[in-house]
């Protein structure tokens, strides 16, 4: 059997993985939904024809999303997630005894539901007893809360289809509103590589810039998404990420995990020079 | 007029035929398909430029319709239940025109509320016909003009007998209807035409538990945006007409000012728009409803902002309330409406329909998205948490009662002279002012200026409303009749 999925990566650029079965497709109220065995990535979660997660790289970008954040502020006690279906941010916020509360609003129960069957990789933790899962829109949610939180997770798809509203000016407003006066917000910002995805990635800094005092962005490697070039968004009321990091203090927790370390996080947010250039371009 | 079944679309189905028969054009338009211009038919898309074609026996001509686009206006006429429809291509705008030039001649009497559309007014400048003004119902809390009192109606029928005809909104902008039964009643009765501007009103005719619409009244004419709620292309319309009103002369009369080169993308739009109303429109217009609802829900939970809806109904200049219109009064968060218009604009990258001095009006429509709702919501909220301020100091009101001196066509011809518009309290003004949209005159020719009015103007400017109708497009100076007139 020679079958291959492919993703545009760009208009032109294609990224292709070798598939050993379809394992499951369905269309939820929001978007196509599918799960691929493949040769190299094991299992992969694809939403609308995008990789959204492999059993192979998810490891990076969920070490990235929660312990840059709960490493500069290991009192975080009380923390969003918004989109997440596929459980992995959950999975490695669960391994800290001191949070007390995950509040997890995906948009789409049917993600959750398929995650749980075929990725229980990720999925796992999600039935911990601190995970509150709500099927909402984010949006509507985040807008309904004020100081409540001491950190903010945006997990989600692209700023197109079911995630547009959570790249928007009101919703980062709305964020900074639902989060305590030390409160952070970590997102998935995209990669400043092929141009739509930057142009997305300027946006998104754009609207978080006007809202929060220490709005900084970190880099991380993953093979799957376009150009494998990823940041994230590290906005903040209070602390800084590296001023502010106890390296000591985080490893003396004793968590294990398969690509984060303190260097990486402060290696992570040393930046090429044409990445500053497109963020101070939106400054 | 029961031969024919609302799933035919009988324009798009001869344009598709004709099309099928590669027809080789040596008649306009000169694009040729497209094949003449290609940037454009890169732009719009081959499939557009191919049905842009010229009038011709199998497609028949919208100046005197005899086959296929006879019979899409006898199906439109059918799903509206009017008497006839006619296609228009140049807005309702023109279709209001056509009504009342349909009705008076120069010099006869038309009553109607001063908040009319400016269409209408433009119209009595071209006819001559004078208008006999009742001044529309206001509420002073929210500040807008409301639908007619059945009394004032009354009496100015009583007082103006010889008149030819009453125009009415229905709804206006922001949703607002006159009890348009018992108007229609009384008119009839004193044997005056009714004429409705229906540009706010197509899914009257569609949806359920919606106000009256005019032809379910027997209202005699009606002007029918088909591009608003309809889901037309821009500019095309429906002209209703009912009862005695002859089809003949009403067509004589559009054809006075319309093209002769209808737009075949804008008929078939019609026709298209028609079909999957008279086939969907329940269904769509009870989703309409229900996004309209939601948001209003969840605007009326923040703090500030008031989404009004049927509790204005009052049995008389609120007699019917269009709750697919989502009119937001915005002034007791210290912003006015068009100042939040532009905000949503600017920063959050969200385009309303109007905002006005105290009111915004965002339109939703079956087009709409749950998420997009809810950015709308979130944002409005954002707005409200970051800018707003004290309420005093803001104006409240959108309504001045006009000093009618002149008809507006005597006024608009008039010999006159240009003065700045600070200077020109207590002349009479030769041209119109308004704020575009909603388009409802502040000033229309042959009233009279007072420092109400200025004052008006000068705070409308200054809260960033796009302000329009004087030949000087900065308004910085006026036109007014000569004092000898």
């Amino acid at each position: 059997m020679n079958v291959w999925y492919t993703e545009d990566h760009s208009p032109g650029v294609r990224f292709s993985i070798k598939l050993e079965r379809h394992l499951y497709s369905g269309q939820s109220e929001f978007q196509k939904i599918d799960i691929l065995q493949t040769t190299e990535f094991g299992k992969v979660l694809t939403l609308d024809g995008l990789v959204m997660v492999t059993e192979k790289d998810e490891f990076i970008y969920h070490d990235m999303i929660v312990h840059v954040p709960m490493a500069t502020n290991p009192a975080i006690k009380k923390v969003l997630v918004i989109g997440a279906g596929d459980g992995g941010t959950v999975r490695e916020l669960t391994k800290y005894d001191s949070i007390e509360q995950i509040d997890m609003v995906e948009i789409d129960q049917m993600v959750v539901d398929v995650c749980l069957e075929y990725l229980p990789q990720t999925a796992s933790k999600l039935t911990d007893p601190r995970v509150h899962l709500y099927y909402e829109d984010g949006l509507k949610f985040v807008r309904n809360k004020e100081n409540a939180y001491d950190l903010i997770i945006v997990d989600s798809t692209d700023p197109f289809g079911p995630g547009e509203g959570l790249f928007t000016k009101e919703f980062y407003g709305n964020c900074y509103k639902a989060l305590h006066e030390d409160g952070i917000l970590v997102n998935q910002h995209e990669s400043p590589f092929y141009s739509e995805d930057a142009l997305g990635m300027q946006r998104a800094h754009q609207r978080i810039v006007g809202f929060f005092p220490v709005c900084d962005v970190y880099q991380a490697h993953i093979p799957t998404y376009p150009s494998g070039h990823w940041l994230f968004g590290f906005a903040s009321k209070k602390f800084d990420p590296i001023q502010d990091l106890d390296a000591a203090a985080w490893n003396a927790l004793g968590l294990t995990t398969k690509y984060y370390n303190t260097d990486i996080h402060v290696g992570s947010f040393a930046l090429p020079n044409y990445v500053k250039e497109q963020l101070t371009d939106v400054e | 007029m029961t031969k024919y079944s609302q799933d035919k679309a009988p324009i798009m189905e001869a344009l598709n035929r004709y099309k099928s028969m590669r027809v080789v054009p040596f008649d306009v338009p000169g694009h040729k398909r497209g094949r003449g211009n290609d940037a454009l038919a890169a732009f719009l898309g081959e499939q557009a430029l191919s049905m842009d074609v010229n009038s011709m026996k199998p497609l028949d001509n919208l100046c005197h319709p005899v086959s296929v686009i006879r019979e899409a206006e006898e199906l439109a006429a059918e799903a509206f239940g009017a008497k006839h429809a006619f296609f228009m291509v140049n807005g309702t705008t023109s279709a209001v025109q056509a009504m009342v030039m349909t009705a008076c001649k120069a010099g006869e009497k038309i009553i109607m509320p001063r908040n009319v559309h400016r269409s209408a007014i433009n119209a009595l400048i071209l006819s001559g016909a004078v208008p006999v003004y009742v001044n529309p119902g206001v509420n002073s809390e929210l500040g807008i003009p409301l639908g007619m009192s059945v009394d004032e109606v009354k009496q100015a029928i009583l007082d103006h007998p010889d008149a030819k005809a009453i125009l009415i909104n229905n709804p206006t902008y922001y949703g607002i209807c006159s009890n348009l039964q018992a108007i229609t009643d009384l008119a009839h009765q004193h044997h005056m035409l009714v004429l409705v501007d229906e540009a706010h009103g197509t899914h009257f005719y569609f949806g359920e538990d919606l106000p009256a619409s005019a032809m379910s009244v027997g209202a005699d004419m009606a002007s029918v945006s088909m591009h608003k709620s309809g889901g037309s292309l821009t500019q095309s319309s429906f002209l209703l007409i009912n009862n005695g009103v002859s089809e003949g002369y009403t067509r004589q009369i559009i054809n006075l000012t319309q093209t002769t080169s209808g737009s075949y993308l804008l008929l078939s739009s019609l026709d298209i728009s028609r079909r999957n109303l008279a086939l969907n429109g329940k269904d769509i217009f009870r989703k309409v409803t229900e996004m309209a609802q939601y948001t209003r829900d969840e605007i009326n939970k923040i703090d500030g902002y008031y989404a009004f809806s049927k509790e204005l109904l009052n049995g008389d200049t609120v007699f019917d309330f269009d709750v697919t219109k989502l009119s937001v009064h915005t002034l007791d968060i210290g912003l006015a409406g068009i100042e939040i218009y532009d905000i949503l604009r600017d920063e959050y990258d969200i385009q309303i329909e109007f905002g006005d001095i105290g009111n915004l009006l965002a339109y939703i429509s079956v087009g709409d998205r749950q998420l997009d709702i809810e950015r709308l919501v979130a944002a409005l909220a954002e707005i409200k948490r970051r800018y707003a301020k004290d309420k005093t100091g803001l104006f409240d009101h959108e309504y001045i009662k006009p000093q009618v001196i002149l008809t507006p066509q005597h006024a608009f011809y008039a010999p006159k002279e240009k003065l700045p518009i600070e200077n020109s309290s207590g002349q009479i003004s030769s041209e119109f002012v308004m704020c575009y949209p909603p388009g409802i005159p502040i000033l229309a020719p042959g009233e009279r200026i007072t420092d109400e009015i200025l004052d008006y103007i000068r705070y409308s400017k200054e809260k960033g409303c796009f302000l329009t109708g004087t030949e000087d497009s900065k308004i910085e100076t006026i036109n007014v009749v000569k004092e000898e007139c």
